[in-house]
């Protein structure tokens, strides 16, 4: 039976971490809108983007060989596996769902035989993964977007991704990040980044809807050489800010959760320490009774 | 007046520009070049340097870019910066210890790889100091 002192003790603990967990709550959920924000505004460029290569793409067709990004290196032997996550916890089941797919992938990819490396972005990524695969993790960025998430952030990744590939070390390039759906509903998604596909559908759209031959300056395969490096990077960015509102998303929820729990929880306390006084009043009360009889 | 081109400029960042324009100059791989309504359509390379806006007989707006691709077509001009800067908002003393800077880097260099890397950038702070320069000349 724990004494007064201890549950009044208990429950000021507990409404101290109610402060802190829905202060918390409050800051991820800031946060979260400019996140928000940030990946509304960077909407427009990929769309751009898109647009564009899938015009190149178009006209590229039957042109024979592109550049290496595009057609890939003719073989798929080794895998890199970008694996972005969270530089911090405390944000419900965001890092562990990532890193579980990115140990799914892994196995899956090593039964077929295949060989894989690991680049992982965000410390906790890391550090989940460097128990069981240590000897893959070839890289890792930590401390990306601390402040605000910029489009150089991305570019330094796309930039180790591209060196690694120009260096032969993989042949083939996903990235597995959390998409956000909803501030409660986060779906972990791998992509494809290296080699690059053109979505079918939409090289299909364009080429009946753009209707127009474009001009080349310079010329095309210069280009196209430039645009997917820069595609790469604006994805990398993309994850990247998609990402940054999961963990907000899903720190407000977990945050949501904890404040509740401890709301729970100190109404129980305090109902066990309304008991324990009367149980004591009601002893003492007994004590002095029975002390008056026996005189 | 005659039509106008919707002129987009976008960078990863944010959508900067979006707007009607009479015509748009863009500093494209292989030389300026002017988009008026009816433009053929091309896609080209950006090169670091100024649009401007024209409107009318005035240019209207000056913007630098860091390089970047433009798309035309007969009613529209997209310009996909990598960095995007009003011409007005560069601090000139800034940009000329960049370059300064980027210099020593140059000079510092050992690999090629570097080298080619310090040397891109120098091109876009060059190309920064220039905008500078010459904006402040024609005011």
């Amino acid at each position: 039976m724990p004494s007064l002192k201890d549950l009044k003790n208990r429950i000021a603990s507990v409404q101290s971490t109610r402060k802190i967990t829905s202060a918390m709550k409050m800051v991820a959920a800031s946060k979260l809108r400019r996140a928000q924000e940030q990946a509304e505004a960077a909407r427009p460029f990929a769309e751009r983007m898109g647009r564009m290569l899938a015009s190149l793409a178009a006209n590229q067709q039957g042109g024979g060989d592109g550049p290496k990004l595009m057609t890939g290196t003719g073989s798929d032997q080794v895998h890199l596996l970008v694996v972005m996550t969270a530089d911090r916890g405390l944000c419900g089941a965001f890092n562990s769902s990532i890193v579980r797919e990115a140990r799914r992938q892994i196995q899956r990819l090593q039964a077929e035989g295949k060989t894989v490396k690991v680049l992982t972005v965000g410390r906790k990524g890391r550090d989940q993964l460097r128990r069981d695969y240590a000897p893959l993790l070839v890289h890792s960025f930590e401390e990306v977007g601390r402040r605000r998430l910029s489009f150089a952030d991305a570019d330094a990744i796309a930039a180790k991704v591209l060196e690694m590939y120009d260096a032969g070390e993989y042949d083939v390039a996903s990235i597995v990040f959390n998409r956000f759906k909803s501030a409660i509903s986060q779906i972990v998604t791998v992509q494809q980044i290296v080699p690059f596909a053109v979505p079918e559908t939409a090289g299909e759209a364009a080429s009946a809807e753009a209707g127009p031959v474009y001009e080349f300056e310079p010329d095309e395969e210069q280009i196209l050489a430039e645009l997917l490096p820069r595609n790469l990077a604006i994805q990398v960015y993309r994850a990247l800010l998609e990402n940054a509102a999961s963990e907000q998303g899903a720190r407000m929820t977990a945050m949501d959760n904890a404040t509740r729990n401890a709301g729970d929880m100190i109404s129980k306390l305090t109902i066990t320490y309304n008991r324990t006084r009367q149980a004591y009043i009601t002893k003492e009360l007994i004590e002095i009774i029975s002390g008056a009889e026996a005189v | 007046m005659a039509d106008k081109v919707e002129f987009e400029l976008v960078s990863p960042e944010k959508l900067l520009a979006s707007q009607p324009v009479d015509m748009v100059v863009v500093p494209g791989a292989e030389g300026d070049f002017g988009v008026l309504a009816g433009h053929a359509p091309m896609i080209s390379t950006v090169r670091p340097g100024i649009i401007e806006v024209h409107d009318g007989d005035r240019v209207v707006n000056r913007v630098f870019v860091a390089g970047g691709f433009a798309e035309v077509t007969a009613t529209r001009c997209t310009v996909l910066a990598e960095q995007a800067v009003p011409v007005t908002e560069i601090d000139r003393a800034k940009a000329e210890q960049e370059l300064k800077d980027l210099n020593e880097d140059l000079a510092d260099a050992k690999t090629d790889a570097e080298r080619q890397q310090v040397e891109a950038k120098l091109a876009v702070a060059q190309a920064k100091v220039d905008a500078v320069s010459s904006g402040a000349s024609a005011h």
